[in-house]
């Protein structure tokens, strides 16, 4: 991949070497923040047409595979216990007061499967896998890596982007999935056996307020969160500064901007949602 | 494509910059440079460091895109190339990076094995034999090519990055300063190396270097460029363009500076430059 510097008259204009003003300042940082949406822009352009071009080979897609997948499982596993628990832990004395402990499967369930579970997962996958991608494809850039994948004639994102990609794309709704079930479990436990909530009215509530289009609602957004991860941290990786600040800097900016991708798509894709259970049942109550 | 089978299909020099600058952000770093390198020489370029050596390696390899001018490679205006041709194009050259910049996550065997495996240029069988002559070419010992490059000395990763470049059978050799960080042993091996990959493949080599005994030795031609900073709007940046015999006693002062390593006149230099921000200009 070719780097196409900036103008050489940028560096000719006058008054550069002075100290800038406020105001200059603020439209330099807002050119620079263009600029990177724009780069981004560029980068997942160039990524979907690898990734429909050329299929990677699997020597390179089974190691990222296992680094991102498989690796993950024990982190998302532990976050998702966690979430079920705490949930448990928390909600039970407000609805034992109303006289509702039975019904805290449903609202433990449906929390997960539809929020808690993927939003906490992609963001435990966003700090442990984006933030090692952004290091080592920094890494790879500051030590010449990258520079030298492309003068043998590879292009470094179909080598090192595509393959991660993939993997996040097709894994993360797989871990979204365990932490899912792993927070039922862990809610069901908690609930059940600490709290002595009954265990049949406990799965008899969860069945009736928890259906498929829940758990699906939350697999699709983890598709997305998948993308966005793999998306912002090769990215940042790409664009890492030299030396261990860069790299560092480059890590921490993948974590930051792939939870606030998070965020931001979880609320588009809530606000979506919503207008596919008003389709499919008008008379039903929703958030907006 | 098989790496024996390709043909030079220009008879002009096979690489050219024609008034190529480029910089980066706020800073230029090279200015209306134009060179020609023919079929077969080795040029040396030389120089303080900052004054833009690895960008214009990067730039004839099509790493990095002039902001002006044209490179040219065997008579293609790399800028005019599509995404196949470039390949092609790098395909036919081998870059040794000074850091050697081996992929850390690979051994040995995959670093050297990359670029023939990933362009399919030979069966399996014949991969392990092109691997192993590689490495023997460059005088490492057997047993080697199941270790990670982190386990490797300094001058077995440059070897190894020699290895990887030459792997592709290149036409031309790009060397980032392949002899810094080296002691004086393993910097006239590599040296050797440079000369027998001149002998043996009949490459072309562009190598940037700041160490005159490589330059003595491998050089058919030299090349000095000078910092842009310290240079007026109207001087060439290549300030010397010649046989390493006529480096000695040259009349640019700059040029003798460097080649003798006068640190104590070049340190008064910059103290006076700190005071005074002009570009220091020098008088033969």
């Amino acid at each position: 991949m070719s780097v196409a510097p900036l103008p050489l008259d940028l560096a000719d204009e006058p008054g550069s070497s002075t100290t800038p003003s406020p105001v200059r300042k603020i439209g330099e940082q807002v050119l620079n923040a263009v600029t990177e949406v724009g780069d981004l822009t560029i980068f997942c352009g160039l990524t979907m047409s690898w990734l429909f071009s050329r299929r990677p080979k699997w020597s390179v897609l089974v190691p990222s595979f296992y680094a991102i997948g498989v690796q993950s499982v024990p982190v998302v596993a532990i976050t998702g216990t966690f979430i079920g628990m705490v949930l448990a832990v928390q909600a039970y004395s407000q609805f034992e007061m109303m006289g509702l402990a039975t019904r805290l499967g449903s609202v433990i369930n449906i929390s997960l499967v539809k929020e808690l579970g993927p939003v906490l997962a992609a963001t435990m996958l966003a700090g442990r896998v984006g933030s090692s991608m952004a290091a080592e494809l920094g890494t790879m850039r500051v030590t010449e890596q990258i520079d030298a994948i492309s003068a043998l004639g590879t292009n470094p994102i179909n080598y090192l982007v595509v393959p991660r990609f993939l993997a996040c794309v097709l894994l993360i709704p797989l871990l979204t999935l365990m932490a899912d079930f792993m927070g039922v479990i862990g809610g069901a436990v908690v609930s059940t056996q600490l709290l002595k909530v009954d265990s049949f009215y406990y799965w008899y509530h969860s069945r009736q307020y928890v259906g498929s289009l829940d758990l699906l609602a939350g697999v699709f957004k983890s598709y997305f969160f998948g993308s966005a991860i793999a998306l912002i941290s090769c990215h940042r990786g790409f664009h890492s500064k030299a030396g261990a600040e860069g790299v560092g800097k480059a890590a921490t900016e993948a974590f930051v901007y792939s939870f606030i991708a998070i965020l931001v798509i979880d609320f588009i894709i809530g606000i979506f949602w919503n207008a596919v259970y008003y389709a499919i049942w008008p008379n039903a109550t929703g958030l907006l | 494509m098989s790496p024996s089978t390709r043909q030079a299909t220009h008879n002009g020099p096979i690489i050219e910059l024609e008034g190529v600058s480029i910089g980066f952000r706020q800073q230029a770093v090279l200015r209306d440079i134009t060179l020609r390198i023919e079929r077969g020489q080795t040029v040396c370029i030389i120089g303080e460091s900052g004054c833009g050596k690895t960008v214009m390696l990067k730039l004839m390899i099509g790493l990095l895109r002039p902001n002006s001018g044209i490179v040219r490679f065997d008579g293609s205006d790399l800028s005019t190339l599509n995404e196949a041709e470039m390949v092609k194009v790098r395909l036919r050259f081998g870059f040794l990076f000074q850091s050697a910049a081996l992929f850390d996550s690979l051994t040995i065997f995959d670093n050297v094995a990359f670029g023939p495996r990933e362009h399919n240029l030979y069966p399996r069988e014949e991969l392990d034999h092109v691997v192993a002559d590689r490495l023997q070419e460059v005088g490492l010992p057997l047993g080697l090519e199941s270790k990670k490059p982190a386990e490797l000395s300094g001058g077995q990763r440059k070897r190894v990055g020699l290895a990887r470049a030459l792997a592709l059978n290149p036409e031309v050799m790009l060397y980032d300063e392949p002899t810094t960080g080296l002691d004086p042993i393993m910097t006239d091996v590599i040296n050797e190396l440079i000369l027998q990959t001149k002998r043996t493949k009949k490459a072309t080599g562009v190598v940037v270097t700041h160490e005159m005994k490589t330059v003595i030795k491998v050089a058919d031609r030299v090349v000095m460029l000078y910092p842009l900073a310290r240079l007026r709007s109207d001087e060439p940046q290549m300030i010397f363009d010649g046989p390493p015999e006529a480096l000695e006693d040259h009349e640019d002062k700059r040029i003798r500076q460097f080649v003798r390593g006068e640190a104590g006149e070049r340190l008064r230099e910059m103290s006076q430059e700190r005071v005074d921000p002009a570009p220091a200009r020098d008088s033969p």
